[in-house]
């Protein structure tokens, strides 16, 4: 049976560990505290769209992207198959199979820290790479006539230092929750059930969103004290996602009808040279005021921006919608900090995540002027990079990627 | 080795949490089957067992320490030997253990102090139970067979090491010294059984304790490689033998059931990921690959005597134990150089990152082995 992390919620891991010691059985399970509907926490998984996408940006990220290790298409496609059960239970606040039942002399099926911890809006979301269709000429499951035009292999942007190690991967799965040790718990799991299939090729853990998709929020702020992304696409513009996220069938490739693409981008920030810099030259940078955040000229974080009025290498106005013929990126990109980097200074910067119809059309074009002319690249250096094809949302009965294997 | 093992504790199963599997319900507490548990009271002197008989099949102690010494407690069969036991039970605390018992009539220890000895009370076992499967009997005689050999193999090449230790002779001893270690590695979890046997051969630098002696094969490896002379080692060799000597003796008395036996499959793949994939356990000859597929060996060994069972309960498991230990086997080949293997240290960051990908592809499913066995 599934035992739910709800029913287990205020119990601590300690005290399930002394109780296992002493053999004493719990006997106050069935009575713990069980006041919020799980609903209310928990973001559904089947659906048209990957939930994690649209959904309202979570606190936490804990972003995998993993090496296909075998040769064998059906045994990668059982591991979809257990991922996505195992998905589905972790997104309702579930364990998979048995966290602490089960056979004695078993090692437990669900490795068991998100014991009675509430679903926190997990979401995971999955996405195929470019060297899963084709690598190194060979085509290696079957799937290259199935690789969308629209996966490209993102060219060299000026100013990339791309680590091998922190960059690419044949899949990738987005966690995302409010409670980080959700989030953390469900890419565990999803790698030990994947050993022998996938291997983790990086991991990045994010800390603080830095995007919102509810419009009525105030704009989190990233590791150089700024709002970025005041014109994210919410997630409620259905119009918006339509034609800027959510790939068609008619751009190309039919299982991706409903998908989207993402991009995740490792950026350091320099953010000790950052923090020297004087309040008005950040401000030119990003084109906005550090406090309220809104664009030059404007009043509010949200207001119209006058882009005359903005300097022209400042980050809004190279970047904004009305500067790129009307492009726009959903994003949902977290802060980091990995320590030092030996120097004596903080490993930090933004863990760039956005979403889009087409990368060809959205994401280089903007990046490729971003790079050549954004007054920020002085303070920011691309070093990790990737980019995956996220199918559309499972349906009862199906699992992720259904469409592309079959 | 990295940290003492107790192959024995595996062979009892836990149960205590069973009680979490059935959780929703109105749960009064107690582990599955606790109606059934027999209540054990230890204390330092005395043994107090809650029942005389007790149905053959799966039979629960529940123990509790009500002394101040750190107890133990053992289920002696009717010929003597340990079927079961449980250590480090604290005062004030308690423990479960699940024995398989045939009909018989056994002896229930607690070993105030856990110095083996205590009172005891008898127990008589009665009916037919569940009848043993003659497969896992086998399973346990042929590796019995193949842990002596193990043995003997390793006291004879470490006599030879000995030998050229004593005799001052560098280069000889470098070539003895990984083939030496070979057969203890294959059955190393059964070594380590024997608590005291595996600190004095198998101890590294970097386990020491405060004011530890350091003895046994990575002492004398340090000289080898590190300082290259064997002056004052002698001694050390011939401790090795004898220590060796000693598990030999003991060996046969080794507490080994198949559950215990699948246990220890899974514990040299733990050996290999957390000692050898990284280079610690050979920290100064680098024959870390020498280990590596000693443990391997070893741990296939206890596939192969398992497999008709395993393959009979769990297909799929059979099926993706053979594809893993194939595929291990394959790629430690590529490492092979002339009889043993590359030096560690010349292995790169892909190559390692290729072995760890493969030793956790393999110690996944092998750690469901021991649960197929049981069921």
């Amino acid at each position: 049976m599934e035992l739910s992390r709800r029913r287990l919620f205020g119990y601590s891991g300690a005290t399930l560990a002394a109780g296992a010691a002493a053999g004493a059985g719990l006997v106050s399970v069935a009575q713990a505290n069980d006041d919020r509907p799980a609903e209310e926490e928990a973001v559904p998984f089947y659906g048209a769209h990957q939930a994690g996408i649209a959904t309202p940006v979570q606190d936490r990220l804990h972003f995998a992207a993993f090496d296909v290790v075998t040769d064998d298409r059906n045994r990668l496609i059982r591991m979809l198959k257990e991922w996505t059960a195992a998905a589905a239970a972790f997104t309702g606040g579930h364990p998979y199979g048995s966290a602490a039942g089960g056979l004695g002399e078993s090692p437990p099926d669900d490795t068991g820290e998100a014991l009675g911890l509430p679903p926190a809006r997990l979401t995971l979301t999955i996405g195929f790479g470019p060297t899963l269709f084709e690598k190194d000429g060979k085509d290696r499951f079957g799937l290259k006539a199935k690789r969308p035009a629209a996966l490209i292999d993102l060219p060299h942007f000026a100013g990339d230092d791309l680590d091998p190690a922190r960059t690419g991967g044949d899949i990738c799965v987005q966690a995302c929750a409010d409670d980080p040790q959700v989030a953390v718990h469900a890419i565990r799991n999803l790698a030990r059930i994947g050993f022998g299939v996938v291997s983790v090729r990086w991991s990045q853990l994010g800390f603080g969103k830095t995007s919102s998709t509810t419009p009525d929020k105030q704009t989190p702020r990233n590791m150089f004290g700024f709002k970025d992304g005041t014109r994210n696409i919410a997630g409620t513009e259905a119009k918006a996602l339509d034609q800027h996220v959510w790939a068609s069938g008619s751009d190309g490739a039919a299982w991706m009808a409903g998908g989207s693409y993402v991009v995740a981008r490792r950026i350091r920030m320099h953010i000790e040279t950052w923090d020297r810099t004087s309040l008005q030259e950040q401000q030119d940078i990003f084109g906005r005021t550090k406090g309220e955040g809104n664009a030059y000229g404007a009043k509010g974080e949200h207001d119209p921006v006058p882009l005359a009025k903005l300097p022209a290498t400042s980050h809004v106005r190279i970047a904004h919608p009305d500067s790129n013929g009307g492009v726009r990126i959903l994003r949902r990109g977290y802060s980091f900090t990995d320590g030092t980097d030996g120097l004596g200074r903080l490993d930090a910067g933004l863990f760039f995540i956005a979403y889009q119809r087409d990368p060809r059309k959205q994401f280089v074009p903007l990046q490729n002027k971003l790079a050549a002319n954004d007054a920020m690249n002085e303070y920011v250096q691309h070093v990790g990079s990737g980019i995956w094809a996220c199918p559309p949302g499972v349906r009862k009965g199906g699992y992720w990627g259904d469409g592309l294997f079959s | 080795m990295r940290h003492v093992h107790v192959l024995a504790a595996a062979s009892a199963a836990l149960v205590s949490l069973a009680a979490l599997s059935a959780c929703g319900k109105d749960d009064k507490g107690g582990a599955k089957g606790g109606a059934g548990a027999i209540e054990v009271t230890a204390t330092d002197s005395s043994c107090d067992v809650a029942a005389k008989s007790a149905a053959a099949g799966a039979v629960t102690f529940k123990v509790t320490n009500k002394g101040s010494q750190v107890n133990e407690l053992e289920i002696l069969a009717p010929d003597g030997k340990i079927v079961s036991e449980r250590e480090n039970i604290g005062p004030g605390t308690g423990a479960e253990v699940t024995v398989q018992l045939s009909a018989g009539t056994y002896k229930v220890m607690c070993s105030a102090g856990m110095t083996g000895k205590g009172p005891t009370q008898a127990l008589t076992v009665t009916g037919q139970g569940k009848a043993a499967d003659p497969r896992l009997d086998q399973a346990v005689a042929a590796y019995r067979t193949y842990v002596a050999e193990q043995v003997d193999d390793t006291l004879s090449k470490a006599t030879e090491f000995a030998a050229a230790v004593k005799k001052g002779d560098v280069e000889k001893a470098k070539a003895l010294y990984a083939p030496s270690r070979v057969g203890w590695e294959r059955i190393e979890p059964v070594a380590e059984s024997f608590g005291d046997i595996d600190p004095k051969v198998d101890l590294r630098e970097a386990d020491l304790k405060s004011g530890e002696k350091w003895t046994g094969w990575h002492q004398i490896e340090k000289a080898l490689w590190k300082t290259g002379s064997l002056s004052g080692e002698g001694p050390f060799a011939d401790q090795l033998v004898k220590d060796l000597q000693t598990l030999k003796a003991k060996v046969g008395t080794a507490s080994i059931t198949a559950t215990s036996m699948a246990n220890g499959a899974k514990e040299l793949l733990d050996e290999v990921a957390t000692g050898k994939v990284t280079g610690e356990e050979e920290t100064f000859s680098h024959t870390d690959l020498v280990d590596f597929k000693a443990n391997v060996d070893g741990a296939q060994k206890v596939y192969e005597l398992l497999k008709p069972v395993v393959q009979e309960k769990d297909a799929e498991l059979a099926s993706t134990l053979d594809t893993e230990f194939a595929k291990v086997q394959k790629l430690l080949a590529k490492f092979q150089k002339g009889d043993g293997y590359v030096s560690y240290d010349t292995v790169g960051a892909k190559d390692r990152k290729d072995l760890s990908d493969e030793v956790n592809a393999l110690g996944e499913p092998l750690s469901k082995l021991a649960g197929v066995v049981a069921k």
